[in-house]
């Protein structure tokens, strides 16, 4: 029988890797076996004759859990699967077809061979439309036999979606997985501005706002890959985008224990008020419309020694300026 | 799927073959294609290998083709190597009056996509009938005014041979 103390130990050990991401992991692993304890403790307590059953259920259950977090937060780049992409297409095509009518401009400029980084600005909550037209359009043009992966939030990958993510080839957001996909040729889309970007508030929709995070260009010099910029507008329509709840997630801890540096509220389907977004929502039909900019090879064109914050403000001014191209395009929200 | 789109063409069928046979011209008469390059070394023929595009609703989808079928000037039909499974055929046959008839087969899908392939195939089959539409209404508009280019030419060299 598998005792939840000691699997979240052991997750928590397997995690282990001597920076910030691997950190980030064992907290997020740690306060799992924790939560693993004070499981146990509470069902423990609370069942009186049903002791035993209760302690067995309570710790396959947080056992499963534990063994979930630990798989997802680790990168398999084998996860990846060319097939059951391909047997996908239409699910992802149907949505970015009939309820985004989304339409994907220049992805020829994404260079036809080699890695690549894809940096994309992220939109419209934890139902992030991007998500889904973005893989679909590089799998369409390239092939599903090019490898993609996409980097993603650690508490996307421990839902129950993770397994079915990680097929597509979403692994958990850290250099060393970025690393490892860049150095076996692939390509990877990140969203540096992740959680902070994508709960932005409806009335910011036209910014581009990457919090100032500025690893993506370290690991673009440090790999030598090109640079590929990919605006979407839209998403910030898909409900309506009320605050990023900073506050909240301080209040409640899920800054410390989650890496959650928001708890979003919102007005969206079916909850009207929504708090958290953890449970997702019925996005809005709103038109998507995404556009890949031309590469830029960053040594080519900064230097041998770039600075990383010339190249944080050239590349977040080029995608804001071709947001504001796109935004002066828009004619109605949702519509578009 | 399987669709299928045809036009009469007031033009000789090995005049109508030399136009679509030529990669060159995919990208002037067919409707929605966004790429169709060469790759490789067979440019023309049996066993040419064709890297396609077709914007079909959000996506543009393609992926590497090859010539399976290369009859002159009847047949020519091409089968998907990578990505969406796909076949393809011009089929070209005379039509009396010195006209053909131009027949354009497209079949399409993805094995294993079960219920919602099958949805999803209806779903872009108007699409790509008006592609096929538009490129044989487009086929029909360029290989005639070629024929009415070689035509006038031919008259106008027998008018000059009898007055010489």
């Amino acid at each position: 029988m598998a005792d939840p103390t000691v699997l979240g130990e052991q997750a928590k050990r397997n995690g282990a890797h001597a920076n910030d991401s691997g950190r980030a992991r064992d907290a997020a692993l740690g306060s799992l076996g924790a939560a693993a304890r004070a499981g146990t403790r509470t069902f423990g307590r609370a069942s009186g004759g049903l002791l035993g059953a209760g302690r067995r259920l309570a710790g396959d259950a947080l056992g499963a859990a534990a063994r979930q977090a630990q798989r997802a937060l680790t990168a398999d780049l084998d996860d990846r699967d060319p097939d059951y992409i391909r047997e996908n297409l239409p699910l992802s095509w149907l949505l970015a077809t009939l309820w985004y009518r989304a339409e994907v401009r220049n992805m020829g400029n994404v260079p036809e061979r080699g890695p690549v980084l894809l940096v994309g600005n992220h939109t419209g909550g934890n139902m992030s439309p991007e998500v889904i037209v973005l893989p679909l359009a590089f799998s369409t043009y390239f092939g599903v036999e090019r490898p993609f992966y996409q980097l993603a939030h650690n508490l996307v990958l421990a839902s129950p979606a993770g397994p079915f993510l990680r097929r597509y080839g979403a692994m958990a957001a850290s250099h060393e997985h970025a690393e490892e996909a860049l150095r076996a040729g692939a390509a990877v889309l990140v969203f540096p501005g992740g959680d902070w970007e994508v709960h932005r508030p409806s009335w910011e929709r036209n910014k581009v706002d990457l919090a100032g995070r500025r690893g993506f260009i370290k690991l673009a010099l440090k790999a030598n890959v090109p640079v590929v910029p990919v605006v979407t507008i839209g998403g910030q329509e898909t409900a309506l985008f009320l605050s990023r709840g900073a506050w909240l997630a301080k209040l409640t801890g899920a800054d410390r224990y989650l890496r959650l540096k928001v708890l979003p509220i919102s007005l969206s389907l079916p909850w009207i008020l929504n708090v958290g977004d953890l449970f997702g929502h019925l996005p809005l039909p709103a038109k998507i419309t995404i556009e890949v900019g031309r590469p830029i090879d960053l040594h080519e064109q900064f230097g041998p020694d770039p600075d990383v914050d010339e190249v944080y403000d050239h590349l977040t001014g080029l995608m804001q300026d071709t947001l504001d191209g796109l935004a002066a395009e828009r004619r109605f929200p949702v519509i578009g | 799927m399987r669709l299928n789109e045809s036009i009469v063409v007031a033009a000789r069928p090995q005049l109508v073959w030399d136009y679509i046979a030529d990669p060159a011209n995919a990208l002037h008469f067919m409707s929605g294609i966004t790429r169709w390059e060469v790759e490789g070394e067979t440019r023309i023929g049996l066993g040419a290998r064709y890297r396609m595009l077709m914007r079909v609703g959000s996506a543009e989808m393609g992926g590497l083709v090859e010539i399976v079928e290369f009859s002159e000037p009847l047949d020519m039909a091409w089968s998907s190597v990578t990505g969406v499974d796909q076949r393809g055929r011009w089929r070209l046959r005379k039509a009396g009056g010195g006209r053909t008839r131009v027949e354009f087969r497209f079949a399409y899908g993805v094995a294993g996509a079960g219920l919602i392939g099958y949805v999803s195939e209806r779903v872009a089959a108007p699409s790509v009938r008006r592609h096929l539409r538009e490129s044989l209404v487009q086929l029909k508009r360029e290989v005639e005014h070629e024929q009415q280019r070689q035509d006038a030419a031919r008259r106008q060299a027998e008018r000059e041979a009898a007055t010489a």
